[in-house]
Order: structure tokens, then sequence, then C-alpha cells
């Protein structure tokens, strides 16, 4: 009680649960909590602070930091809830004509969300020239309408990951038209190549800019409550953190932090940094790759809410098998999943006394799980043998898809149905349960590491590659240092260089990505 | 038959499958083609005997880097400069447009233009399938002049290109589409109705819309695709390893696919240039180019193209023959596989193990 300052707590918002740890300064784990998750999220969040608070011996004045990886964003764009009203701008007018911006988009979605559209002259070409010069007159005619009346813009320029030059000049138009107090996205610090991915991914951003916001309201609020003075950070989908200012400007990138908590917080509690990691839950199974400490990154689009986006994201083989996951039986065997009881599994399952065959049950059966207190029946003996063999070649299979080359590699367990996953699999070198392992997700947030990183597409110029990807690793820093890290200690991570293809001249594109402490821990 | 937004979706199936792993992702383009027949209408798929044997069949499509349609997604206007250019240099009327490759996304691509232009699109193309370059059409084997070509891009900027032969064409048309970023709006290879009918793979639309309904449709894609066209599954696997390489901008490498279920304990090795070339198993070759082979995931049935094959994925390879047109000596000679650097002759799919 002497004042001493040296606690973290992390927080993970999944599907079911509600997780939240307290780790100290030297990294060990204090306590930890599962609470179910609400509908409003925040409720679940609140709970699962409270929880993790009334431990024994933990004093709230120590706690300096609370982090969270939370679902709003996600749940924002599915639900199409709280969503902002966002102008979408593309510079890209004769070039890109052929596709309107939002043709995609569900119609419900593009009307809560979009307050008009427009294709504007400009844009970049591969090699960094003009494709035709920035028509700022129609800009300022577009948005003028709109003052007043809308949240945020986002702009979208041709090659923006080559050149963001038409995209800052536009920023400066809608700056001078509509005031300081709107939102602006730009594409080239959300996207990589892919026009309408990355279009796509900006206008989500700039219409999440609320939701953001509001999460860090009602966070601040909760704290407030809980007598805690601490500084809060959010969980971005590499698995590292973001400083609030940041998280406010791109909170797009809180979208898909719950798998990517749950790599890192793999790799921190094994102390391995190359490994595949299997998190299982209630109702599914994601398997990711652990690369250099980091989730490796999926390099196709993802699909949220129905829209194709391009953002970073982690790398995940999902399966619909879980702790909760049904079994039925079927001509030649059993099937598993895809319907789960999911948090009604302490009624439902077997082994509670309930009447529905659940994975749980089967792994209970055959002694890899103590769960429950009633046996199955004899009468189910089959199904749960057949349908525990399905899970496991289930399991089999998305560890070898996720994998990159061939060879066994070692395998780190998470996630509360951690012991649905059998002692050997295929492929798998060794298998890793690390303590803790069910609460991977919530020390994952609670890691105080920061990154950022870009994805450009480069000319080599006169200074050849070493000057192409010195500029690239400047700006990646740069960006790290942004994202709240700590200036001296943020080191490069990772560098990736994809050259086009049918092009005869040297365009690269080329991925770096920069990590450090955070500062102010 | 008329192309709408109903049809498109298995066209673009259909062109994924005919481009044996290359020719471009069909995204783009089939969004470009759905929004052009929601606002021009639907496109009239014609057969050649129903033209006037003097007008012109314009093959047309675009030249250059992938990369570069992702970003750069097209004008509405480049169909309109390419007829413009021909017309005028021939003194001519266009009566349809075709597609110089049904392989991938120049599949769709003059579907779009003919929407935008009121033309219909002629139930044939250049190739049957996809190939890197522009002279490796059945037009070339045929003896048909590749000039005038037209070369267009999105502002307006219009070239003819008389080239004394079709590897120059290729030439001049790759290192201008560089110049205008990295791809250009072309056709070349024009003729007259009555010689198309001779020249080109036909009937080609309507193969692709046709597998890409039976495949869209079924439970399961792979078997209603062999139902759909007399086809030899080479293996049903998964990636097990794949080397690439981009060289003087194209895409060359090898996968190789670890045989599963009933192919369990087979292996075949897949020999890529921008498309699938050979399959080779225990030292034989199973299918070669010019016929088609795809790799299918083995689940959805969707073709995955060369540079997206990677390790784990659960893949069938399939391989089926080629246009008649590529089986004669000329054709051979084109884009057999000593064109492609190989050092045997070809055997047609039917007549291999």
């Amino acid at each position: 009680m002497s004042g001493h300052q040296d606690l973290r707590i992390g927080v993970d918002v999944g599907g079911t649960n509600t997780d939240a740890v307290i780790l100290d300064a030297d990294d060990r784990l204090l306590a930890k909590t599962k609470q179910l998750t609400t509908t409003d999220v925040t409720g679940g969040i609140t709970r699962a602070l409270e929880a993790v608070l009334q431990t024994p011996g933990i004093d709230r004045g120590r706690i300096t930091h609370v982090m969270l990886g939370t679902t709003h964003a996600t749940n924002a764009v599915i639900e199409r809830r709280r969503l902002r009203r966002v102008a979408t701008v593309r510079i890209g007018a004769p070039s890109t004509n052929a596709i309107r911006p939002l043709f995609t988009w569900p119609a419900d979605l593009r009307e809560t969300v979009s307050a008009g559209e427009v294709v504007i002259g400009g844009g970049i070409e591969f090699d960094g020239r003009e494709i035709v010069p920035l028509d700022e007159q129609a800009l300022a005619r577009f948005l003028e309408p709109l003052a007043g009346t809308i949240d945020g813009v986002a702009i979208t320029s041709v090659f923006a990951s080559v050149s963001e030059r038409h995209e800052l000049a536009a920023e400066q138009v809608a700056r001078r038209v509509l005031g300081d107090g709107v939102h602006i996205s730009l594409s080239h610090e959300i996207g990589s190549l892919g026009l309408l991915e990355r279009e796509n991914a900006t206008v989500l951003n700039a219409a999440l800019a609320g939701v953001a916001a509001d999460v860090a309201g009602t966070l601040d609020g909760a704290l407030e409550t809980l007598g805690l003075r601490a500084a809060t950070f959010f969980a971005q989908n590499d698995g590292t953190l973001m400083a609030l200012e940041y998280a406010l400007r791109y909170p797009v990138l809180t979208i898909g932090s719950g798998p990517a908590n749950s790599i890192r917080g793999a790799a921190f509690l094994s102390g391995a940094d190359d490994a595949l990691v299997i998190d299982v839950g209630g109702t599914s199974t994601d398997v990711g790759v652990l690369v250099n400490g980091f989730p490796r990154e999926s390099s196709s689009a993802v699909e949220i809410g129905g829209i194709r986006t391009n953002f970073r994201m982690p790398d995940l083989v999902a399966i619909a098998v879980g702790g909760g996951s049904v079994l039925a039986a079927h001509p030649g065997g059993a099937t598993v999943g895809p319907g789960s009881v999911g948090h009604h599994l302490p009624e439902r399952a077997l082994v509670f006394g309930g009447d529905t065959p659940t994975l749980t049950d089967a792994a209970v059966h055959a002694g890899r799980a103590r769960i429950g207190s009633a046996a199955p029946e004899p009468r189910f003996d089959e199904l749960l043998r057949a349908g525990l063999a399905v899970a496991d070649e289930r399991f089999a299979e998305a560890v070898d898809m996720v994998k990159t080359a061939r060879g066994d590699r070692p395998l780190i367990v998470v996630g509360g149905g951690g012991v649905l996953v059998p002692e050997d699999l295929p492929g798998v070198s060794e298998m890793i349960r690390p303590p803790h392992h069910d609460v991977a997700n919530a020390v994952g947030a609670a890691i105080a590491s920061v990154s950022a990183q870009v994805d450009r597409v480069f000319n080599i110029g006169p200074g050849g590659r070493e000057a192409m990807l010195e500029e690239a690793t400047r700006q990646a820093q740069e960006q790290t240092v942004r994202a709240g890290a700590s200036a001296d200690e943020v080191e490069i991570v990772e560098i990736e260089e994809l050259p086009l293809a049918y092009l005869n001249v040297p365009a690269v594109r080329v991925r770096v990505k920069a990590a450090g402490p955070l500062s102010s821990v | 038959m008329l192309i709408d937004e109903q049809t498109l979706p298995a066209l673009a199936r259909g062109c994924s499958v005919l481009g044996a792993g290359g020719g471009g992702d069909v995204h783009t383009g089939l969004l470009a083609c759905r929004q052009a027949v929601e606002t021009y209408g639907p496109v009239p798929v014609v057969e050649l005997d129903e033209l006037p044997d003097g007008d012109m069949i314009m093959p047309c499509g675009y030249i250059g880097a992938p990369t570069v349609s992702i970003e750069k997604l097209g004008s509405s206007h480049e169909g309109e400069w390419l007829r413009e250019g021909l017309e005028e240099l021939t003194g001519r009327t266009v009566a349809a447009l075709m597609a110089a490759e049904i392989g991938g996304s120049n599949g769709l691509q003059p579907i779009g233009w003919a929407a935008s232009l009121g033309l219909p699109i002629a139930d044939a193309d250049g190739m049957g399938r996809a190939f890197p370059l522009v002279p490796q059409v059945t037009m070339e084997i045929a003896g048909i002049d590749p000039s005038p070509g037209v070369l267009t891009d999105e502002r307006g900027n219009r070239l003819t290109i008389n080239a004394s032969d079709g590897q120059w064409l290729e030439r001049i048309a790759r290192t201008l589409s560089i110049e205008f970023g990295g791809r250009a709006a072309s056709t070349e290879y024009t003729m007259t109705v009555a010689q198309a009918r001779s020249a080109t793979a036909r009937g080609t639309v309507t193969l692709a819309t046709e597998i890409g309904r039976a495949m869209l449709d079924a439970d399961e894609p792979v078997a209603a695709l062999a139902d759909a066209i007399s086809l030899r599954c080479l293996i049903e696997g998964k990636v097990v390893d794949v080397e690439r390489q981009v060289t003087g901008g194209f895409v060359r490498g090898a996968a190789v696919i670890e045989g599963l279920r009933e192919d369990a304990g087979r292996m075949l090795r897949l020999e890529i240039q921008n498309e699938n070339l050979v399959a080779i198993e225990d030292g034989v070759v199973r299918a070669m180019v010019p016929d088609i082979i795809t790799v299918l995931d083995t689940h959805t049935g969707a073709p995955i193209h060369t540079e997206r094959l990677r390790y784990g994925q659960r893949v069938t390879a399939v391989a089926f023959p080629c246009h008649e047109i590529w089986r004669t000596d000329g054709g051979l000679a084109l884009a057999g596989p000593r064109a492609f650097g190989y050092e045997f002759d070809y055997t047609p799919i039917e007549e291999l193990a």
C-alpha cells in the first residue's frame, strides 16, 4: 500500500466470454476472471473488471493501465448501429468510373453510413506519376452542401499506396470546407493494394469513429466508478496496443483484435516466438500462426458485415468446432457442429445432466477432461467416440491448412476448450499447453507492446533497393512511435518485398512492420 | 442468350475455370460488368453465323499488369474509343465485340464495353483459355493480320499500331501499356465475320456460362464440373510445396500436390508460367499445354490462380481438352510444350494415362 504503481489489466471481449487478467511489472499473472459477454458488451467489461479487482491482494491504486480488446466495432458494423454518416470521396476519375463507390455494399448499410459518394478527377499511377491532376474544385463543390450534415469523410485515391499526395491535398480541401470537427479518414493509412477493398475499409473506419469515442467514454466512466486512475489503451488486430488518440483515428484496426490477442497471449505464456496457435472456444476454433512473436497477416480480402476489405487482419483458419458443438449421429459416423449450445453448456451438456451430446461430453468420455458430474449414458458411447474422431480430424486439417510449408511445428493450445485438443496431432512437433491458457486472449491484450506497419508500392529509384527499404523502415518506425511506442526501443519486426507481375519496370510492394514497448510503462 | 446480372456470376466462374490458373482475377471485371449491364442493359450473345459476312469482329481486352487493374478499375469509354479507332481505320462497321482471351478477367471486360456501346458479344474468343502473350491467339494460327492494332487508355490517348507481325505487336503494346500507367485497352487481329468463323475458338462464351451455372448451383461443384464437360481429374489432394518467382514480369514456378483420400500416396507436380503448363506424376507427363489444367478448391470449386497457390490448400487438379485449333501444327508451334521451352511433343489429354 506504499503507492507502488505497477499493475496492468488486460480485458478481452469474446463471443461467449469476457476475460480479464492483472499482470505486474514483471509480467506475472496475479488475477484472472471469465464473465459472460453481455449484449451491450460494456456490461460484461464492467463485470470482468469488478471481478478481477476483487481478487485478494489487489490494490486498485497500483493499476496504471487498462488494455481493452473489444468487439464494439465489429458489432456496430454487423448490427448497423451507432455508425456515423460519411461522405465518400474517391480520387479516381476517369480511371475508375467502371465501378462506383460502395457498389457492393448491402443497401441497409449503405443507407446508414453514406451521406453521398463522388468520384473526382485525380489519382496516381503505379510509378508515381499523376494520372490526371486532382480536381479540387469538384471536391469543394461536392462537400459544400454537405457541411454541417456529416460526421466524417473517407478519401481514397488510386494507388495511394504509391503516393499519398492527392489524398493529403484533398484532406486540406475538406478541412477548409467542413472545418475541424469532422473526422477524415485517408485510405493510405488504412489499407493496401486493391482500390475497392481499401475504399471500403476507409469508409468503415470513418463510420466507426463514433463507436471508438463511445467506448472510450464508457470505459472512462467504468474506471471512475471502480476508483481506477489508469491510462486506457486499445488492442489492435496484430495483437499490440494503440493509444486512445490513435484508436479514435483508426477504429477499424480494433476489428479482429480478439484472435490476435489470443495468438500474442499464447506466445507470451509459452515463451515461443514461432509456432502455430489453436484457440478453442465454445462455438468455434481459430488456428493462427505466430511469426517472430506476431500473428501472421492474411494476404487476401477479409469480409466484415458483408463488405470486402483489405486492411491487415490475422490470417486464420476458423472451423465451427468448439466445446459446445452438438454431436449428431450420421450414417457411418457422426457430425460435429456447426450448432453449439454456447453458454448453455452447464445446463445442456450430458456431463452436467442435460440431454444434448456435445464435444465436451466426448472429451470427458475419452478421459481428456474432467468436467461436470454426470457420466453420459452408455447409449451415447458410440456417438461420443465417433464425434471425437471427427473433431480430431477437423483440428488436424485446420492445423495443417494454416501452415505455409511442410514440416512439423510446435502447437500452442489456448482457450477455454483447449482440453478438447488431443495429445497428438499429425504435423505437430510439440504440444504446448501453457499455464493460464484459458485467458490467453486477455493476457495478450495486457502485453505492453505497440506496433505499426507500412504497406506500399515503391518504384526503385536512383538510390536503389537500399534507399527504398530505408524509406519504408523510417515510415514504419515513425508510425509506431505515433501509436504510442517508446521511440528509443522501436525495432523492425518484419520486412517483406513482392515484385509486381507483368510489369517490366522495377515496382515492388514493400511491407515493413515495426514494434516497441509502450512508452509510458 | 442474353448476358445480364443473373448470368454474369456464372460466366465469371466459367472464365476463371478456362483461365488455367492465369488470366487475372475475375472479381473486378465481374463488378465492372454488373455496373455496365445495370446502366446500359443486358448484352446479347450472337453466333457468328447470324452476322453479315463483311462486318467486323473486334477482339479486345486489357494488356498489362493485373495489379494495376485492382487500382485503375477502368473508365467507361475505352470500348467506345477502340471501336471509333478501328472503324476510322478500316472504314467498316463493327458488328460485335469479342474477348481476345476468354480465360480470366479478359473474358469479362469486353462485355462491359459491349453493354456501353449497345453492341452484342460474339460467342467466341481468341484462345478458349488464357495465355500470356498477345500473339498466342487462334487468329495468328489462321493467318489474320494483327495490325492495325488500337491502344487506348482512360484519358482518351489513342494509338494505332502497324506492326510487322504479332511478336512486334506484343512488344510495342507491352511497352506502351507501361507508359499508359501499366495497362492499356487494346484491339488487334481485327477480322471480318466471314474470317472469324474459322479463325476463332467458337462457342466459348456459352461454354463458360454453362460451366459456371453447373458449378455455382451444385453441392459438389467439382463433380458438377466433371458432369458438365469432358474432364480428367488429375489428383485430389493438398498443396504441399509451392515455388514461385517473378522474373521479367512473368510468374514462373511449380507446385506439388500430395494425394488425399482415394489418391493417398500419389504426388503431382504442376509447372507454372503464369498459367498451369504441365502436370507430371512419377516422371510421366499427365497433362500439358495447350490443354487446360486448372486447380480447384476441393470444397468450394473456386479455381485457384497460380499466384494464389499456397501450402495446405485442399485442391483438385483437373485437365480438359483445349480448342481443336491449338492441336494443329500452327497451334502447337505457337503454344505447344516446345513453345514454352519443353523438350517433348504434345500429346492430347485424351491419349495420356
